[in-house]
């Protein structure tokens, strides 16, 4: 069967929106993290839940806790972006719109990743 | 987009699918749940984010966001996420199972869906009623 793909295209293998499997597959290694980290996180959650501040420092300070907290928000907040950055790509069918609400979901992920561990930092040198 | 439906022609075209003439099913309105689910724990992420900020501010900070989450509203949100959180968490499950090519029978995926819906709602009343019967805080 003749392709009328130019040999070099098929070679890439990056499709007509030229970032290739790299999305669909980045989220869906993303969401196979989350299962265990989920069950962590519940896991910590309910273990201070009703307690209080000293005993949420201590835990959150821990460093394999606070690791694991890190690792748990961050890849949180990027599976957020990529999740939502499909949502934009099926609603919205605006340039400008859709580039404004993609620089607004990169900022959101990014900052609020930083400023999670940032806080957990300072938690530690509580 | 070069041609918008909404825009071009004088007569205005069904788009698909047609949300309004649509039979509702369970596989259709998990998909959509899903979707709505993991926007809503995007501001569990941010209220995840600031909770962790106000436990770095001390013990004035702690009370802070305590004072906001022991509220009736405060509760009810937190109920909320911990909902969306169990859907999305299972749903996200048949979602992988179908991308390893399992469960897409399609009585398979009406079943799988309507068990996601029972159980998300039994794991978030459970997660309240294990807090509530003064079971959570082990970890102190």
């Amino acid at each position: 069967m003749s392709s009328l793909e130019t040999p070099l295209h098929k070679v890439q293998g990056l499709g007509a929106a030229h970032s290739g499997t790299g999305h669909f597959w980045r989220e869906r290694l993303t969401s196979a993290a989350l299962i265990p980290l989920s069950l962590w996180f519940a896991y910590a959650v309910l273990g201070v839940i009703g307690t209080n501040e000293v005993v949420v420092v201590s835990f959150l300070a821990h460093p394999w806790n606070a690791i694991l907290m890190a690792v748990f928000v961050v890849i949180s907040f990027y599976h957020l972006s990529l999740g939502l950055q499909v949502v934009i790509d099926d609603y919205v069918h605006t340039a400008g719109t859709k580039l404004v609400l993609r620089l607004l979901v990169t900022t959101v992920w990014i900052a609020g990743s930083l400023v999670s561990v940032f806080a957990l930092v300072r938690i530690a040198a509580l | 987009m070069a041609d918008h439906p909404q825009k071009t022609g004088a007569r205005a075209r069904p788009m698909s699918p047609h949300l309004t003439i649509y039979r509702w099913q369970v596989t259709m309105l998990a998909s959509i749940t899903h979707r709505v689910t993991g926007a809503g724990l995007g501001l569990g992420a941010l209220v995840l984010a600031w909770w962790l900020v106000s436990v770095s501010n001390g013990p004035e900070g702690y009370e802070a966001f305590m004072s906001y989450a022991e509220t009736p509203l405060g509760l009810l949100i937190l109920f909320g996420f911990t909902w969306a959180l169990a859907f999305h968490f299972l749903n996200g499950i048949r979602h992988l199972a179908w991308d390893l090519g399992y469960g897409f029978n399609k009585h398979t995926a009406t079943r799988t869906g309507s068990l996601v819906y029972v159980l998300s709602v039994v794991l978030a009343l459970g997660i309240f009623a294990f807090v509530w019967t003064g079971h959570a805080g082990y970890l102190q």
